[in-house]
């Protein structure tokens, strides 16, 4: 029984590594319905951001932390100038395959000039365990834990109260009826590039101790939150979060008590089987089509 | 410029739709027979390459471009198509018998996964695709006994009523020629037929060609097998082709190249597929041509401006360091798609075309002509 409770709680972790990665996709679909393939490289390209200005310049770390998360929202903005505006409103595919050019493009880009090593950041979370009873849970994964959960709140509440939150919800629904109620929709899809950026950089920072920092986490991690999010329904935030928890706890049960192998396949045969039960995602919006 | 007089309906949807079409495909098919006995073994290897993966392509653009279904698993299909020949062939199972087999349980497969599309689509479709190969994927490194796992799988030579036909013969390139102009043909006729237009009309809106008394589902399915069945026949070349397969081999990337080759090549006709595979097949000799050849180039081109000698040194090493740096080529890859995506969305087809019709209306061509049309964005939710 304490053996499932640790795999449960480390699947908890793990649920949230995807579930923050997954927040990214989840608010650019939420404001433009474009989807990110790109999102886990910009999480890889947040962690070498921080090694930069930690491991290299040697900041001290909460500085570091707000630089890596700035410079990140300013390069989320520049993507979305460069790449994303002219194409905003061809095909979804098209813009889909722009964004794996863009992970493709980064992922080279960084390894040669970071290069290809693990690369690792002290951090206040490194060491150090906290015991609850016979369940033991480190501190950097308790670290992830706790920043989904307030970023999953920020973002929902910034959402569904905010009047910025309300106009890019209005931008998604339709851009032309938005840019007739007065919302400026260049800016307001400029701005939801930088907030994903700037999600993805934070992931990529909490995620340093326990991944280390290469090039290819990104597509690794990545590959795994893009279920997670369509699980949950790509347009919800909390069900991206639980999207998340779900494969997480699904992958550690399955690697711990099924024969090897069904770790890495078992979260795609359950989000086949829900994508069969429910189209939309366990939260998405019902898509109804009238005929 | 060409004026066609039409006495018939049926010359609107002709193959070959004058007597100039004729010419230059004639004229195409001479030179791809004639190909192997000019050009040296590596050349006639990439052209093989070239015509597996418009054999792939041409599929693609039946179930991307043409019935606007996206899929990002393809590469699970060519997988099924190649183990079913190697272990088919193990068995002592004839080509002749192996090679349809191995299209129609990769068409069932792809029927299989055309099911849960009918319920999903964009961005949902492309998720369960890839779901959908990862699990072929793994199922292909765990089934041992027919798939050797891991150690991957050997296939034999080829061996068409008993005849052999080793990969690098001219035998074999004919073989691959002729199943691509087959399909080609297939594909051809199948866009000009009833289902090539329902195909069409699911594309363009859902719900106009529902009103239109379309069956979404039959139409869905058939399109996703037809994809599937074709990719598998490239599939067993392929297998002959490497003459060794695992499991590794048929990963994301690979679907992500063949996306590529549409999206590239422009996935609005069969010239696009193949356009698309020469460029994705040749792009990699090329940069290695490149690298190699542009240092000394460049280094030669400053000297003789007046660089100092070691100064031009360092500019040679420095590119050639540059050049065979280990991530270079995924950049290069990356640039290509968003550079195509950016500039020319309809392909390199849609270039040609473009360059067509400039010279046949010559002082008249109205750019405007290809001009994509942009429309704001609309929620799917709603559409």
């Amino acid at each position: 029984m304490l053996d499932f409770i640790q795999q449960l709680v480390s699947g908890i972790a793990l649920g949230c590594v995807y579930g923050l990665i997954a927040l990214g996709f989840v608010l650019i679909y939420k404001a433009t319905e474009v989807v990110n393939f790109a999102q886990g490289d910009l999480m890889m390209l947040g962690g070498f951001f921080v090694f930069t200005f930690i491991g290299l310049m040697g900041l001290d770390y909460w500085l570091g932390f707000l630089f890596a998360v700035c410079g990140m929202a300013v390069f989320g903005m520049a993507t979305e100038r460069i790449l994303i505006r002219p194409i905003l409103g061809y095909p979804q595919f098209s813009i889909v395959m722009a964004t794996i050019g863009l992970g493709y493009f980064l992922r080279s880009i960084a390894g040669m000039i970071w290069g290809t090593d693990d690369l690792k950041i002290e951090t206040p979370f490194s060491a150090g365990v906290v015991r609850i009873g016979d369940l033991v849970l480190a501190h950097d994964k308790l670290s992830v834990i706790v920043a989904t959960v307030i970023l999953c709140a920020v973002l929902f509440a910034f959402f569904n109260y905010t009047r910025l939150g309300t106009a890019m919800r209005a931008t998604s629904e339709n851009m032309l009826a938005a840019y007739y109620m007065g919302i400026p929709v260049k800016r307001v899809v400029s701005l939801i590039w930088a907030i994903s950026a700037a999600v993805a950089a934070t992931a990529g920072v909490l995620l340093a101790p326990i991944t280390f920092i290469h090039s290819n986490v990104g597509l690794a991690l990545g590959l795994k939150a893009f279920p997670a999010a369509v699980l949950g329904g790509f347009g919800s935030i909390p069900g991206a979060v639980v999207g998340g928890l779900i494969i997480g706890v699904i992958e550690t049960l399955a690697g711990f008590y099924l024969p090897q192998g069904w770790k890495d396949v078992m979260p795609y045969i359950v989000l086949l089987v829900v994508l069969l039960i429910r189209p939309q995602g366990l939260f998405g919006p019902s898509m109804r089509k009238k005929v | 410029m060409r004026f066609i007089f039409k006495t018939d309906y049926d010359q609107d949807i002709r193959i070959l739709k004058h007597s100039g079409y004729w010419w230059s495909y004639g004229i195409l098919l001479a030179v791809m027979v004639a190909t192997p006995y000019v050009l040296g073994s590596y050349m006639q290897s990439q052209l093989v390459f070239v015509f597996i993966y418009a054999i792939v392509g041409v599929a693609l653009m039946i179930l991307t471009g043409f019935t606007g279904q996206a899929s990002l698993g393809h590469a699970a299909f060519l997988a099924i198509g190649a183990y079913t020949a190697g272990f088919m062939q193990s068995l002592g199972v004839p080509f002749i018998v192996y090679f349809p087999l191995a299209a129609v349980l990769t068409g069932v497969v792809g029927a299989l996964v055309g099911f849960p599309a009918l319920r999903l689509h964009g961005i949902y479709l492309v998720i369960a695709t890839i779901a959908f190969a990862f699990i072929v994927e793994e199922v292909l490194a765990r089934w041992e006994s027919v798939t050797h796992g891991n150690e991957g799988m050997r296939v034999r030579t080829l061996d068409l009523f008993d005849i052999p036909i080793p990969r690098d013969s001219d035998a074999f390139y004919f073989l691959c020629l002729l199943v691509l102009v087959g399909v080609s043909v297939l594909a051809l006729n199948l866009l000009r037929s009833p289902t090539g237009r329902a195909f069409i009309a699911i594309r363009d809106s859902e719900t106009a060609g529902k009103s239109m008394g379309i069956d979404l589902a039959a139409y869905k399915v058939k399109s996703f097998a037809i994809s599937a069945a074709i990719t598998g026949m490239a599939g067993v070349l392929f297998a002959h082709k490497m003459t060794f397969i695992s499991p590794e081999m048929f990963t994301l990337l690979l679907s992500i190249e063949f996306i590529m080759v549409i999206i590239i090549g422009g996935a609005f006709g069969v010239h696009g597929a193949i356009f698309g595979a020469i460029f994705i097949v040749m792009v990699d000799p090329f940069l290695t041509a490149l690298k190699d050849d542009v240092p000394v180039l460049v280094s030669s081109i400053a000297s003789s401006l007046g660089m100092a000698k070691e100064t031009a040194t360092d500019l040679r090493d420095d590119l050639s360091r540059i050049g065979s740096a280990a991530g270079l080529k995924g950049a290069i890859y990356g640039l290509i798609i968003m550079m195509f995506i950016l500039f020319e969305p309809y392909g390199l087809y849609g270039r040609w075309l473009k360059v067509k019709l400039f010279f046949q209306l010559f002082p008249l061509y109205k750019r405007a002509t290809f001009k994509r049309q942009k429309t704001y964005v609309k929620s799917e939710r709603n559409r």
